[in-house]
């Protein structure tokens, strides 16, 4: 742990980089999450109907059929197998993801990813505790017992309450009394669980990690030599475990961040003032020297603080 | 118990099987408080009326995905998705009302058309066909048609005119010597598209409401044989027995009655006479 620990997150990055650079992935993603919904709302706000549907399944330009795999598969446990149509949007969105990395979903399109965005700010504003930290394969369990309602229920379960749908949805075609489930989630990541919702509980975003579990793009602590230990990256991760197996690896460890639990989401590469982190590719063998060894201990207390 | 005869559980496998239990625990409750929700959400009103073509209800909610392309290729806005705590409907699920907005049944049903998963299902190609519910006439106190008025608009607006809903000629007993035009709703034509409960002249509720068949529809009483239906005769192979006529003889085709015309006595002859009746097949005798 060194001084710059306490410094605010990111600050040094700003100031050598500026305020822009080291939010680059920040707005991108804020710009892709409002572009994908404008997308979808062209239709009904200007009647420019490029897009129809929602996230669950659309169609663009009368040609493009997109289908979440995800309640595809709810759909089929559930005992009703999809039409082509149906089939050939989810393996579309399917195959995009599992190249390019499942939870890219849940940090550059997600409608969720803004509230609970916002939740974690205000969680950190008011000196919340974190709360109940389900266990690492609690996600699982979820996305187990979901299929197995399904399964049982003869429905596609999840979509009863998936919030992703409810807040999508409802901006699309009305809402109803559904923005009480968005309430919920956002409520839930302040004041119960520290980054409960998506990363603990979601089982949308455990399927879309598993299927990009194998995805070619990732980040790599390549620089990892470079770290000076500020533990800004751990601070902005919303998967923060995902870093130190990279980050913190030995010599010969791979400085990939290979977690199917990462979401692309680039703020640890904002943050780091030693440009340590950067986009690229899981068969990148680039050399990835790892730091020196440290004489002091390890920063655990410093990591859970900052998560 | 002694520690000595058993070995210590190694703290690994006791932390694994305490975890698993945990989450096994915790999905159950989850689980059961989700399967919960999902009978009661998926419970649908009877006056929520899904899109032609549509599965039947068990099916259908493993098939929709709740993705509104039908809603947005009905180009009479007639679907919509339901709303959490508005319509009742399982939240997303796309359905109509018809008093409100009936479905024009358009005769390439985009709708179905539109359906990426089959939950609109695409072997429904004639719009004819449609079963979306069943037109009943509920209130027969306050249907104009049932007071001896003549409405007749149900009958009128109905696409499948005086074949879903015919007008069945009555005795009206109040006034007693007037008709009462009955609308009558036949389950075999009617498709459920709801054009008669949306024009219903009534304020408010209408007379004629389009239901589901399985609340609409009586199951037939088949250990009945109804005799006046020709294929379903009383009695097997029954004996055609000759038609007694009056008069002397039977089933004399030739001098029906037992009379041959020009047999009768000459009327103008003194002691003719004329009978009261006519016989079948002699033109008449006056």
């Amino acid at each position: 742990m060194t001084a710059k620990t306490h410094l605010p997150v990111g600050q040094e990055a700003i100031e050598k980089f500026g305020w822009l650079r080291a939010h680059r992935f920040l707005l991108l993603r804020r710009v892709s999450q409002v572009l994908f919904l404008s997308l979808f709302l062209l239709g009904p706000w200007f009647g420019i109907w490029w897009v129809k549907g929602n996230l669950s399944g659309s169609m663009t330009f009368d040609i493009l059929p997109l289908t979440d795999p995800f309640i595809a598969l709810q759909g089929m446990v559930a005992g009703h197998w999809p039409e082509l149509t149906a089939l050939i949007g989810a393996l579309i969105v399917g195959v995009a993801y599992a190249l390019i990395g499942g939870r890219v979903y849940c940090s550059w399109v997600c409608p969720i990813n803004p509230v609970t965005d916002g939740a974690h700010w205000l969680h950190d504003r008011l000196g919340m505790q974190k709360g109940w930290q389900p266990k690492h394969n609690t996600r699982y369990w979820v996305l187990g017992m979901v299929l197995a309602v399904s399964a049982i229920s003869g429905t596609i379960a999840w979509e009863f309450v998936n919030p992703i749908s409810m807040l999508h949805r409802g901006l699309i075609f009305g809402f109803g009394f559904a923005w009480a489930f968005v309430i919920a989630v956002f409520l839930f990541d302040v004041f119960v669980s520290r980054r409960g919702w998506c990363g603990h509980l979601c089982p949308v975003g455990t399927f879309y990690g598993l299927l990009g579990s194998k995805s070619v793009l990732r980040v790599s602590a390549v620089e990892r030599a470079a770290c000076d230990d500020c533990m800004d990256c751990f601070a902005v991760c919303p998967e923060m475990h995902v870093i130190t197996p990279a980050l913190r690896g030995k010599e010969g460890d791979t400085p990939l961040i290979l977690s199917p639990d990462c979401t692309n989401c680039g703020r640890c590469i904002d943050v780091c003032a030693m440009d340590v982190f950067k986009f690229t590719n899981r068969f990148d063998d680039t050399p990835a020297p790892a730091r020196d060894a440290r004489t002091r201990t390890q920063p655990a207390s410093g990591a859970s603080r900052a998560a | 118990m002694s520690a000595q005869n058993r070995k210590p559980m190694s703290p690994d496998r006791r932390r694994f099987l305490q975890d698993a239990a945990r989450g096994a625990a915790g999905c159950a409750v989850a689980g059961m408080a989700l399967s919960q929700f999902i009978s009661d959400a998926r419970a649908l009103p009877a006056q929520a009326i899904r899109p032609p073509g549509a599965l039947d209800e068990d099916n259908f909610l493993a098939a929709c995905i709740r993705c509104g392309l039908c809603v947005r290729d009905c180009p009479y806005d007639t679907l919509k998705l339901a709303e959490l705590g508005y319509d009742g409907a399982a939240t997303g699920t796309p359905y109509f009302t018809a008093r409100d907005i009936p479905c024009e049944m358009c005769e390439d049903i985009p709708c179905v058309a539109a359906c990426p998963t089959g939950a609109l299902d695409k072997t429904l190609t004639n719009i004819d066909d449609a079963d979306m519910g069943l037109a009943v006439l509920i209130d027969e106190e306050k249907c104009l048609n049932a007071l001896g008025l003549r409405c007749d608009v149900c009958y009128r607006v109905c696409p499948v005119i005086d074949e879903a809903i015919t007008l069945e000629r009555r005795h009206n007993e109040r006034s007693g010597h007037h008709a009462i035009f009955m609308p009558i709703v036949h389950s075999d034509k009617c498709t459920g598209c709801g054009k008669c409960e949306k024009s219903c002249v009534l304020p408010g509720e209408a007379a004629i409401k389009v239901l589901p068949r399985r609340i609409a529809m009586a199951d037939a009483a088949e250990h009945y044989k109804l005799g006046w239906e020709e294929n379903n005769p009383l009695v097997d192979d029954l004996i055609d027995l000759p038609d007694r006529l009056p008069g002397p003889g039977t089933d004399n085709l030739v001098t029906p009655g037992g009379f041959a015309p020009d047999a009768l006595p000459n009327q103008s002859m003194d002691g003719g006479f004329t009978p009261s009746f006519s016989l079948p097949g002699t033109g008449g005798s006056n």
